[in-house]
């Protein structure tokens, strides 16, 4: 990895979710079928020339489904973790920061949240919130905050000792500014590597939630919902679980590479090589 | 003719495929038993040298050509597992930074014993008793339970005497010494090579002392061999050399070494800009769960005052409270007892108005210009920050003021660069710009060259003089090295476990120091008239 330059990365990550979005914007308009049509009679066709993804188990036509469902999954992950990266950031900044009484307190819930697999504190979650696009969004950004405050609060407790900091507090900047300005952007690089892996999580979580019946309600396609749905047909029919795994294995792929490069952009002592 | 010890030809390390040097083509030799000093600023290729003629080069970095030959064989053609024979039991090697080169999940005997086991023949109840010969030797105070203890219940400077007493156990015929002191204070320094030298002179080990400092090598070398940008530049006997240097890079190098300044002393008169009354700081000693524990005085019951426009400098070796008491006075770290008066006025406690006075007057530069500067800002925005809590002007008088300032401390047209992508001098700098672009009445100046090379300190220095000389600031400088602050300080304060022990007008501590903490400060010094 660390042999391709950099601008190839940015390239091919660019591309990649720029396709994903392409495909979810074009689908508020367009799509070559009506992805909820049902048609019997064309139920688990293959590929063809007529679909091009073949049909599902129901007969609608997969490529309208995969256009579809890219809107739900990437806005439900991107919203989910950036929900999360600001939550979490916040306390941690502040566990980080204030240090006493404050972060023992924020870290033991912290901990204690931490202690539940995080697909179970949102499968909690969305009990209590209800079946919806904006509850999985919130289920999730709750559930994985507290992996985004636990690594910010490292990241600012071995930041907050050096120098430039009590530089900053000597020429009399408060202490919310020197947080602002100059604890929290030296914090950036950890937890963009943490939000492109989370983005992932994320959209393997509304798979999963899905799955159970708590994802974003049927008969609206995402991902993750196909994904679980093809599952029964994977031997008869294996373009079903093909397409969505694709797609999202092809995202995530461009995510991490846009992490990348977007860190390394961020970090001014690698802007020079 | 007898063969040299170490016999090095035409040696050449490069990195990236040859693009970069950083040893271009030396050659010298080391006979057996004498001490040779290389001498070099950072990037002179010195470090590099000594690496690889033990075969430990940092990764990136290659033996391009050449030959290293000890005792006749060249190293660089010997396989690996015959240059493992020769490493620790026939060339041993002490590391710069003691506090990492001890491994910190071992004790100190299976460290010291790894290396007579891998070597020697000897049973281990023989290893036992060698180990604590060889600590007595290095004067620690109870070797027995030393060999019990982690690294981490030893200071630096007994870490590196540690060090030094396992590698001298397999009694190497070379010993490479890597900036064996730069960590320390000087009278560490001085203690670890007194005791490196005479250890080397009784077993008739050769030293290859690599040092920047030139003030160590009239003590203790033989020889000396100059380095710049990968190339010896001089060569010769140790004293001679430094006497009567022959070429200019040398001349530069001896010129670095400070030395006293006539100075124009200056009257403490008026209301003192900063003064510091019976002020204590406490460390640790707070309420736990069932007990009280006790606390540790950094500084206990100092008496203080800083005149304007004259700098005091406060000296004393590590431990003894210096830089709390310079953070203390700046109420970067509170006080816990006595009183702090800013202009003749309390501000100890003071919050609000006279606060931020206080605050913005006084101001202060870091020992570490790699960590005081936040990386992720220009350095034109980190010079201008201090500016965001004045009063009364414009976002192009601010601009005007950086300007200005960049150029008054020699970088001119550097605003927009990284920290990165300056040298630690150029940070330096920077973090002096910083302090100075509010005309503060005060600056606290921490160990301000304590990380630099030599050249590189008269460099800032002179500017600091400058400086002061043109804006009447005063300056508390807070050093372990007398030598640095000869050619600064008007008037010296020592300071021996958070008291202060002797204070005095610069002519007067060091021509005739009454206190022993003093005269034992001034004798470790590395100062060039001390010798010559």
């Amino acid at each position: 990895m660390a042999r391709i330059p950099l601008k190839a990365n940015a390239l091919i990550g660019g591309l990649l979710v720029g396709g994903t979005l392409l495909m979810a914007a074009t689908s508020v308009v367009w799509t070559p079928r009506n992805p909820l049509a049902v048609a019997l009679r064309q139920r688990l066709k293959p590929p063809s020339p007529d679909f091009w993804l073949g049909t599902d188990e129901v007969g609608r036509d997969v490529l309208s489904r995969i256009m579809a469902g890219a809107g739900t999954s990437v806005m439900v992950a991107g919203l989910a973790v950036l929900a999360a990266v600001l939550l979490g950031s916040t306390l941690g900044l502040i566990a980080g920061f204030l240090r006493g009484w404050v972060d023992r307190a924020l870290m033991g819930i912290n901990d204690a949240l931490l202690a539940f697999p995080g697909i179970l504190l949102a499968l909690g979650l969305m009990a209590v919130i209800g079946a919806s696009q904006w509850g999985i969004v919130l289920a999730l950004g709750l559930a994985y905050a507290p992996t985004v405050a636990r690594v910010v609060r490292g990241a600012v407790l071995s930041i907050r000792e050096r120098e430039f900091v009590e530089a900053s507090r000597s020429i009399g900047n408060g202490e919310g500014y020197t947080m602002w300005r100059h604890v929290l952007p030296n914090t950036a690089s950890p937890v963009i590597v943490l939000a492109t892996s989370m983005f992932g999580w994320a959209i393997l979580a509304e798979s999963a939630l899905s799955f159970l019946g708590l994802g974003v309600p049927p008969p609206a396609p995402t991902w993750g919902n196909m994904l679980a749905a093809a599952r029964p047909y994977m031997e008869s029919a294996v373009w079903l679980s093909l397409a969505p795994g694709l797609c999202i294995a092809l995202t995530l792929l461009g995510v991490n590479l846009l992490g990348d490069a977007l860190r390394d952009r961020l970090d001014p002592r690698s802007t020079e090589r | 003719m007898r063969q040299p010890l170490l016999d090095i030809q035409g040696l050449r390390v490069t990195a990236a495929g040859g693009r970069i040097v950083a040893v271009d083509g030396i050659s010298f030799h080391v006979e057996a038993g004498e001490i040779l000093a290389v001498v070099g600023e950072s990037g002179s290729g010195k470090t590099a040298t000594g690496r690889a003629v033990i075969g430990l080069l940092p990764p990136g970095l290659t033996c391009s050509g050449g030959a290293i030959r000890f005792r006749g064989e060249d190293l660089l053609a010997a396989s690996s597992s015959r240059i493992r024979e020769f490493r620790g039991a026939e060339i041993g090697m002490v590391f710069q930074e003691p506090m990492v080169s001890l491994n910190p999940a071992m004790t100190i005997g299976a460290q010291m014993e790894e290396g007579m086991a891998l070597h020697t023949a000897l049973s281990r109840a023989e290893i036992r008793a060698a180990c604590i010969a060889m600590l007595k030797r290095v004067q620690i105070r109870d070797p027995e339970q030393c060999l019990a203890a982690y690294p981490h219940e030893f200071s630096g400077g007994m870490r590196q005497r540690i060090m030094l007493a396992s590698v001298m156990m397999l009694k190497p015929a070379l010993l490479i010494a890597d900036e064996p002191t730069t960590a320390l204070d000087t009278l560490s320094q001085r203690e670890i090579l007194d005791l490196m030298v005479g250890l080397a002179r009784d077993e008739g080990t050769a030293v290859l002392l690599i040092t920047h400092n030139l003030g160590l090598v009239a003590r203790y070398a033989d020889r000396a061999i100059v380095m710049q940008r990968g190339r010896i530049v001089e060569e010769g006997e140790a004293r001679s050399l430094l006497a009567s240097p022959q070429q200019a890079y040398t001349q530069a190098l001896v010129d670095a070494l400070p030395r006293r300044l006539p100075r124009i002393r200056r009257q403490s008169e008026g209301t003192p800009v900063l003064e510091a009354r019976a002020l204590e700081v406490q460390y640790g000693g707070r309420q736990r769960l069932f007990r009280r524990t006790p606390g540790v005085k950094a500084v206990n019951g100092v008496d203080l005052a800083i005149y304007p426009g004259e700098t005091v400098a406060l000296v004393g070796g590590s431990g003894s409270g210096k830089t709390t008491l310079g953070r203390a006075m700046l109420r970067l770290v509170e006080p816990t007892g006595g009183q702090l008066l800013f202009r003749g006025e309390d501000i100890t406690r003071a919050k609000g108005e006279a606060y931020r006075r206080f605050r913005l007057a006084c101001q202060i530069v870091f020992q570490d210009p790699y960590s005081s500067l936040d990386p992720r800002q220009r350095i034109g925005s980190i010079v201008m920050e201090p500016l965001r809590h004045e009063p009364g002007i414009s976002q192009a008088e601010k601009r005007e003021r950086v300007l200005k300032t960049f150029e008054d401390v020699g970088l001119p047209g550097f605003e927009d660069r990284f920290p990165h992508q300056l040298s630690g001098g150029q940070r330096q700098r920077v973090a002096i710009a910083r302090a100075i672009v509010r005309h503060p009445a005060l600056v606290v100046a921490d160990e301000p060259v304590s990380a630099l090379d030599m050249t590189v300190q008269k460099q800032i220095l002179t500017l600091f003089r400058r400086l002061q000389q043109e804006r009447g600031f005063a300056c508390l400088f807070v050093s372990h090295d007398l030598a640095a602050v000869e050619e600064v300080a008007d008037r010296v304060i020592v300071m021996q476990q958070g008291k202060l022990v002797e204070e005095g007008d610069r002519d007067g501590i060091f021509d005739c120091p009454r206190h022993p903490y003093t005269r034992a400060l001034l004798e470790a010094a590395p100062r060039l008239e001390a010798i010559a």
